[in-house]
């Protein structure tokens, strides 16, 4: 078991082998690309699977079998629906702001490829291994309000119009319960880098210590990234599709995949942060246990999707701001709380 | 030598985004182009071993381009937002102000001989820990007045925002 955990280690190692000097810029180099391929990989396979899987469990939940033509038990339709979309026509409207809207999909796109990169997948697998790897990556998932307003404004739309502003209220306030919520645990483990967080959990999940941010979290988590129940950004009942209206083609399909890879990053970052990572019983090697832990998380947000309805919009700011904000603040009250009782008791014991 | 070729990349593409703010006639396109100069220099600070000022750059400069172009949408009382900065013409006056700073900032530099930090070893971590201890520890009065500052124009948004009630 032990070989088959370090086995990409083993690789890694093995190909910065074929240069003179393991640890030359060449070296350093070809490993960050190939990091990034394996990154870019990964957002395209969550995405094929991902959209089955939504589909299918949207057909459990409501008890109808869901895609079933296509392959075995429907395996291969979002195969045919990406060829599909390679084949569509590429339309950009004609009051369209030409440069804007050609250039949000691709920002939409490059986001989650820019979080996903600092996650770390199994003990020293860490594409980017950085010190302040929460901040990053809060930096970073903040930019994609921009990009959906990029692509409502660029679109010249009223439905695309609604939808980025929307997207810009809602993604802005939930950011905020966002942000506090991680703060308990950065206050616990003192650190902001994502593979010591993973390893101060080796004896215990942070889920434990910190039940109410992981709920926190996950709410202000499926917020960010616009699922129903909050996906008032794209209702489509009420205006069209929001900022995707106007796009056709790959166009559209580079924002389902920026869509799913956003999933699969928070998802993963759920795992990280509270669910111990890579972490678990030695019987699995450590990347299967972090794969297993964000499918669980993407299965739960997907049961979330099928069985609740949208939310007022009112509704929706009234829980950001007085549920979610000051739940997040007494969190961090709390934990503070605890860490101070507890290093007091370690003192009166030590 | 890559350090500087990513300075100069980046440093050009904050430049020249900085000229599309104040050129463009459209006031969304000028929006925009601030957050490709706030991405530009945050990449700056990053050469600068200042890695928790780029991401907070990032975070919170972001978002206000956001909220920017939203109030652009909604206060612009032209008929076509693609005419909605035309008031962009007044150059000699802006280069007036621009030269000013420039001479400022020039001779600051160059006449205090001491107006920067000796190159130290770059311990390679905590500059979080470094503003943390600085903002929590030794500027801990000026950082809680900015706090109580912000909190107050909170208060006060909310009570324009909500109207009080006259009483009898």
């Amino acid at each position: 078991m032990d070989a088959l955990n370090k086995l990409p280690l083993n690789i890694a190692a093995a190909i910065r082998g074929l240069f003179g000097d393991p640890h030359s810029i060449w070296a350093d180099l070809t490993m960050t690309v190939i990091g990034i391929i394996l990154v870019i990989v990964l957002i395209v396979l969550a995405a094929l699977i991902l959209i089955l899987l939504e589909r299918k469990v949207g057909g459990w939940a409501s008890q109808r079998p869901g895609p079933n033509r296509l392959g075995p038990r429907g395996w291969f339709q979002t195969i045919a629906d990406a060829l599909k979309l390679l084949g569509k026509e590429d339309v950009t409207p004609a009051e369209a702001d030409r440069f804007i809207f050609k250039i949000a999909p691709m920002i939409v796109f490059a986001l989650p490829m820019m979080t996903l990169a600092v996650i770390p997948y199994g003990m020293g697998m860490v594409p980017i291994d950085l010190d302040l790897g929460i901040i990053y990556y809060l930096a970073i998932s903040a930019i994609s309000t921009l990009a959906l307003l990029m692509a409502g404004w660029g679109s010249n739309s009223n439905y695309s119009m609604l939808g980025g502003m929307r997207a810009v209220a809602q993604m802005i306030s939930y950011e905020i319960p966002l942000i506090f919520s991680l703060l308990g645990v950065v206050m616990i483990t003192q650190t902001f880098s994502l593979s010591k967080i993973v390893e101060a959990q080796s004896t215990i999940p942070f889920i434990v210590i910190q039940p109410l941010a992981f709920v926190i979290y996950f709410i202000a988590g499926i917020a960010e990234v616009n699922r129903a129940p909050f996906d008032l950004v794209e209702a489509d009942q009420e205006i069209v599709a929001g900022p995707f209206t106007e796009y056709t083609g790959l166009r559209w399909g580079l924002f389902f995949l920026g869509e799913y890879g956003n999933m699969t990053a928070t998802a993963a970052l759920i795992t990280t942060m509270f669910l111990g990572g890579w972490q678990g019983p030695g019987f699995l090697p450590g990347i299967v246990w972090f794969f297993l832990k964000v499918g669980i998380i993407i299965f739960l947000m997907m049961w979330i999707r099928w069985t609740f309805p949208r939310m007022r919009v009112d509704h929706l700011m009234g829980l950001a701001w007085k549920v979610l904000l000051p739940l997040s603040l007494l969190n961090v009250l709390l934990t503070g709380l605890g860490i101070y009782i507890y290093q007091y008791v370690l003192r009166i014991g030590g | 030598m890559g350090t500087t070729i990513v300075f100069f990349i980046f440093a050009i593409m904050a430049v020249a985004a900085a000229w599309g703010v104040v050129t463009s006639k459209n006031i969304v396109h000028s929006a925009f182009f601030l957050a490709l100069t706030f991405a530009g220099v945050a990449v700056l600070y990053v050469l600068l071993n200042a890695d928790f000022l780029a991401a907070v750059q990032l975070l919170v400069y972001m978002g206000a381009v956001n909220i920017m172009v939203i109030f652009a949408v909604m206060l612009t009382l032209r008929g076509d937002v693609k005419e909605s900065s035309l008031e962009t013409k007044k150059w000699g006056l802006g280069a007036l102000g621009a030269a000013l700073v420039f001479i400022m900032i020039a001779l600051v530099i160059l006449t205090n001989a001491d107006w920067r930090i000796p190159a130290q070893a770059w311990s390679g971590q905590g500059s979080a820990l470094a503003i943390s201890e600085l903002m929590l520890k030794s500027y801990m009065v000026p950082f809680e007045a900015a706090a109580i500052l912000l909190t107050l124009a909170l208060v006060g948004a909310v009570i324009l925002a909500k109207g009080v009630k006259e009483s009898k």
